[in-house]
């Protein structure tokens, strides 16, 4: 491992891309930045820009009309960066699973995938302990 | 003459400047960080975060816009570096030694209108429209507080006796009090700190980078080293504003005694913290109200501040 690895799992800055989920996973993820859990003593940070970001939050099952923009959203984003699917969406379709509508379930078909965080939605703690591990896949 | 340019060199990399300035302005910023997180009762990132935050941004790839001046987009941050640098060692220079150069009131005026003409520059040059919103709103904060900046400086210049030095400035307040404990100088001072926190572009006045409505605007296309320029630049604003207003109102600061060093940096950090909390006690205003602000009430009380001082109160 890198120094620059060591640092730069330090100072993850997130980025949450919404690819049709059900909003709840979205809801969840606000949770994140509430005192309550507070991940900024991780130096996780909610960035809004894709060109800032460390990681791509993605929630939802991924839909033929989103695709696309997902994978351009990825080719925009200053690499290196991770992606982290968040829901059971993203691993195995969830809720939408027979829908006619499914581009990307799982995820890594459209783009590549660092970790996944199932759960529907998964509880703020279990994305906590989601990046805590893709940290410790990188170090 | 070597030993003398060696000592500027010395003066601008390493001690009021370039090192000194971006270590201590980390350092500042996390502090904003963590009174924010306190005020929040949350726990606040680690010392070093805002460390690990440029250096890990200094090895992340650039992305260049194809079909745009690029030139203008890289340049950008490299001008405002050196501007908020030059102002800052300026001032840390005065600040800690006082010492200065003929003129360095209006030096820093015109330092500050580059440094924003930069970031107008750079994010126009995107062409995204985020930017483009943020490069228009940066100009219209440049034309409302601008001229309450001016005016508040030109209270301790008229006080002073129309010094335009630093030293002076210190100088004259050694010898007959301090300019905050004047009715001009008081009022010009609090309007000085709203300046400021415009010029920062902090909470109420953060309109040019709104994260969470325009998406930090001006900064949006920025990554990489370049965007760690920007934060530098952001970071050197909180270490060297304040100096300035302590300086211009406040005595200064002298290494005579214990007591005098502990006094000077205490009124730093008591305009820091009063920032701090101006920041996470209001909401972002609306351009337009911000602009109302600036033109309707803070001018007109700072132009009444210069009148004060020129009838000696
Ligand atoms: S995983 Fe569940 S909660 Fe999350 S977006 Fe899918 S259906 Fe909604």
């Amino acid at each position: 491992m890198s120094l620059y690895t060591k640092i730069l799992t330090k100072s993850l800055w997130v980025f949450h891309v919404s690819v049709s989920p059900c909003n709840n996973c979205d809801i969840e993820i606000l949770d994140l930045i509430t005192p309550a859990y507070d991940i900024e003593r991780f130096g996780i940070k909610l960035v809004g820009s894709v060109r800032h970001a460390d990681v791509l939050l993605c929630t939802g099952v991924v839909n033929h009309k989103v695709a696309p923009r997902l994978r351009q959203l990825y080719e925009q984003a200053a690499k290196p960066i991770f992606v982290v699917g968040i829901g059971t969406c993203t691993v195995g379709g969830a809720t939408f699973k027979k829908s006619y509508n499914r581009a990307g379930a799982p995820l890594d078909k459209i783009i590549p995938v660092d970790a996944f965080i199932p759960g529907c939605p998964p509880k703020p703690e279990a994305m906590i302990d989601g990046l805590v591990k893709l940290i410790g896949t990188l170090t | 003459m070597v030993i003398d340019s060696l000592k500027f060199l010395f003066y601008l990399l390493i001690f009021p400047g370039f090192l000194f300035v971006t270590v201590f302005g980390l350092i500042v910023d996390w502090v904003d960080r963590k009174v924010t997180a306190r005020v929040q009762f949350r726990q606040g990132p680690p010392l070093l975060q805002n460390f690990y935050d440029v250096f890990k941004l200094l090895g992340k790839e650039v992305i260049l816009i194809k079909d745009s001046p690029y030139f203008l987009f890289i340049i950008a941050p490299i001008i405002a570096f050196a501007t908020v640098l030059m102002s800052s060692t300026l001032v840390g220079a005065a600040f800690f030694w006082e010492m200065g150069i003929g003129g360095d009131l209006l030096f820093i005026v015109y330092l500050m209108a580059i440094y924003s003409v930069a970031m107008i520059i750079g994010a126009s040059s995107t062409g995204n429209i985020y930017s483009s919103i943020g490069a228009s709103r940066e100009m219209k904060m440049v034309l409302s507080d601008d001229l309450a900046f001016i005016l508040v400086l030109l209270v301790p210049i008229i006080q002073s006796g129309y010094k335009i030095n630093f030293h002076q400035i210190i100088g004259f307040q050694e010898t007959n009090g301090m300019i905050i404990g004047s009715a001009s100088g008081i009022i010009a001072f609090i309007i000085g700190i709203i300046c400021i926190q415009a010029k920062m572009g902090l909470r109420p006045f953060d309109i040019a980078e709104a994260e969470t409505e325009i998406v930090e605007g001006t900064l949006m296309e920025y990554s990489g080293p370049l965007l760690a320029l920007w934060k530098l630049c952001h970071f050197m604003m909180y270490v060297f504003l304040p100096m300035l207003l302590v300086i211009l109102f406040w005595g200064g600061f002298h290494f005579t005694s214990f007591g005098s060093i502990i006094g000077g940096i205490g009124k730093y950090l008591l305009i820091v913290v009063v920032m701090i909390l101006i920041r996470n006690t209001n909401p972002r205003v609306r351009i337009d109200s911000a602009l109302k602000f600036f033109w309707r009430y803070a001018s007109p009380l700072a132009f009444i501040a210069v009148i004060l001082a020129i009838l000696g109160v």
